[in-house]
């Protein structure tokens, strides 16, 4: 973690926190992945590149686009529309399948994840439809800690 | 003439399954015969470049004490899917800066049995204890949960995407761009798969990202390639048939993708072509509309949608109209893929992107029998390797 700068430092402190959930009283969580937070409104949150606004899912030494090496983070938008979908039917191992992959247009970030609360079938998912962040457990460790999982699930009309 | 650089001889062995060869058998066999083919020895040679993923590293070594042994310069390479090309401008490289005047470019893979490309990736069990690891701090695997790591779903997505983009696609479009390589293939008998198959067993077969099934995806096989490679002056000093039978590298280009909006999302395989198919054509001063052949990496159908649009052979946007055209069928206006393609002439990686130029000079010497696309005088071959990299030459026919 020596290679960390400043900015990707305070990532840290942001990073994956123990936290209870609504799993039960005593039950704690951690996202599956350091961008999501949880909390009452959960969300994705992106490093971005002071220097000219690109935006990274997972830890930077410096910005692919500007070569600048401090960041901030930027909250995503929980609604989108999806730009691209397959549906996985054949998978490696331990991956449950079938379920539909896809990559959303959060207002302007393209953030990839699962389409879920939908039949992973083509009549049922489309080019274009709106979608919203869910979370969900994922699953709970020894400890009794639950990891919170997100997929996009259609937004009601 | 003295500054080009030629392809002198070129081989590449049958696509499929291979049980009695080892990795360096392969890469033996294909050696052989493009030095064969192009009526020289090892002891001509100045420079070897070997492109291998999977066998372990070092083949251009091992390879060396099949074939002879003479102290060159060896280059080991490795860039994903474009490997072959990448070995290939290895060797381009080390004759323009003028090193040598003759090189061996290899490309070698064992695939047989190793079930889909890209589907392994081994998924960690889950920790007893959650704890934040790598560059996303993920608890547990999230292939599967967070999206795909899979290569017919991540090819499967930029084909959608495109069709997000520009409307027009459907899983019967991406069908019928595999019935069309399935019907080349028949014609060539180095192809893995060589049977034609109708759109109704192509859309009813085992599917594996939607929109693609089975036949839809790059097969799986062992194979090889080999090319030789030499100076306009040197080819010069050669017999007037090897001059004949030489095929002109007009343009030789590789790229690796420029940052995108969302390229770490979902890879994006079209900037770079594009990139790397416009500085091909103005090196080699042809247009696309000059192509006589295109060979492209059709590793899934619905990847080879979006090269038509990325190497240019149709206005932007326009590669659906480009394909029910005809235009892309062997007897169409542009021809893509008459080798069948890697969907049925089989995928062994770092064979790939010298075998797809083999396939080019082939016709351009006039020496491709029944799947001869007549008259050709120049073809355009194409790789690209996720991550990425991508590899375009343009060939011309010799005018001696
Ligand atoms: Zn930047």
């Amino acid at each position: 973690m020596s290679n960390f700068d400043g900015a990707a430092a305070n990532l840290l402190t942001m990073g994956p926190k123990r936290c209870t959930y609504k799993g039960g009283p005593m039950a704690t969580a951690v996202p599956i992945v350091d961008y999501l937070v949880l909390g009452d409104n959960p969300h994705l949150i992106a490093r971005e590149c002071t220097g000219c606004g690109a935006r990274f899912f997972d830890r930077r030494n410096a910005c692919a686009s500007c070569f600048a090496t401090t960041f901030s983070n930027a909250p995503i938008s929980t609604t989108g529309e999806l730009k691209a979908f397959t549906i996985v039917a054949f998978a490696a191992p331990g991956v449950p399948v079938p379920f539909v992959a896809g990559v959303v247009d959060c207002d302007g970030t393209s953030v990839r994840g699962n389409v879920i609360g939908v039949d992973p079938d083509p009549d049922h998912v489309a080019l274009g439809m709106k979608v919203k962040l869910t979370t969900y457990v994922v699953g709970t460790d020894d400890d009794g800690t639950e990891a919170i999982g997100f997929g996009f699930a259609p937004l009601e009309a | 003439m003295s500054d080009d650089i030629w392809i002198l001889g070129i081989t590449m062995t049958k696509f499929g399954k291979h049980p009695d060869l080892d990795t360096v058998d392969l890469a033996a066999q294909a050696a052989m015969a493009a030095l064969a083919d192009g009526g020289v020895t090892m002891a001509d040679i100045g420079v070897l470049a070997a492109g291998n993923l999977i066998g372990g590293g070092g083949l251009g070594q091992q390879l060396q004490k099949q074939i002879g042994q003479t102290g060159i310069p060896v280059y080991n390479v490795s860039n994903a899917c474009a490997t072959g090309a990448t070995a290939l401008r290895t060797v381009i490289m080390a004759i323009k800066a003028g090193e040598c005047d003759m090189g061996l470019a290899v490309g070698v893979e064992k695939l047989s049995g190793a079930g889909l490309l890209g589907a392994g990736g081994t998924a960690k069990s889950d920790k007893n204890v959650y704890e934040p690891s790598g560059r996303y701090g993920a608890v547990t695997n999230t292939d599967g949960r967070i999206g795909t790591n899979n290569m017919p779903g991540t090819f499967a997505q930029i084909g959608m995407e495109y069709g997000h983009k520009y409307g027009g696609t459907s899983f019967e479009l991406f069908a019928k761009i595999s019935e069309k390589n399935h019907s080349h293939s028949t014609l060539n008998p180095l192809a893995a798969y060589t049977k034609k198959m109708s759109l109704e067993q192509i859309m009813g077969d085992m599917m594996i990202a939607y929109p693609n099934t089975r036949p839809m995806c790059s097969a799986n096989c062992d194979g090889g390639a080999a090319a030789v490679v030499i100076s306009g002056a040197k080819l010069k000093t050669l017999s007037l048939e090897q001059q004949r039978r030489a095929v002109k590298v007009s343009a030789s280009v590789l790229t690796s993708d420029p940052w995108s909006e969302s390229c770490q999302v979902l890879p994006d395989v079209n900037t770079l072509t594009r990139m790397a198919s416009t500085q091909a054509y103005e090196q080699a001063g042809v247009g696309p509309a000059d192509l006589d052949l295109v060979e492209l990496h059709d590793c899934f159908a619905t990847a080879e949608l979006v090269h038509y649009d990325n190497l240019q052979l149709c206005e932007q946007g326009g590669a659906v109209d480009f394909f029910t055209s005809g235009a892309p069928w062997r007897d169409g206006t542009m021809p893509v893929n008459v080798s069948g393609g890697l969907q049925s002439k089989g995928h062994p990686i770092s064979a790939t992107g010298i075998a797809n130029i083999w396939e080019v000079c082939h016709h351009l010497r006039g020496e491709a029998g029944d799947r001869q696309i007549q008259g050709a005088r120049v073809g355009l071959a194409h790789v690209i390797g996720l991550g990425s990299a991508c590899g375009v030459h343009i060939l011309e026919k010799s005018a001696a």
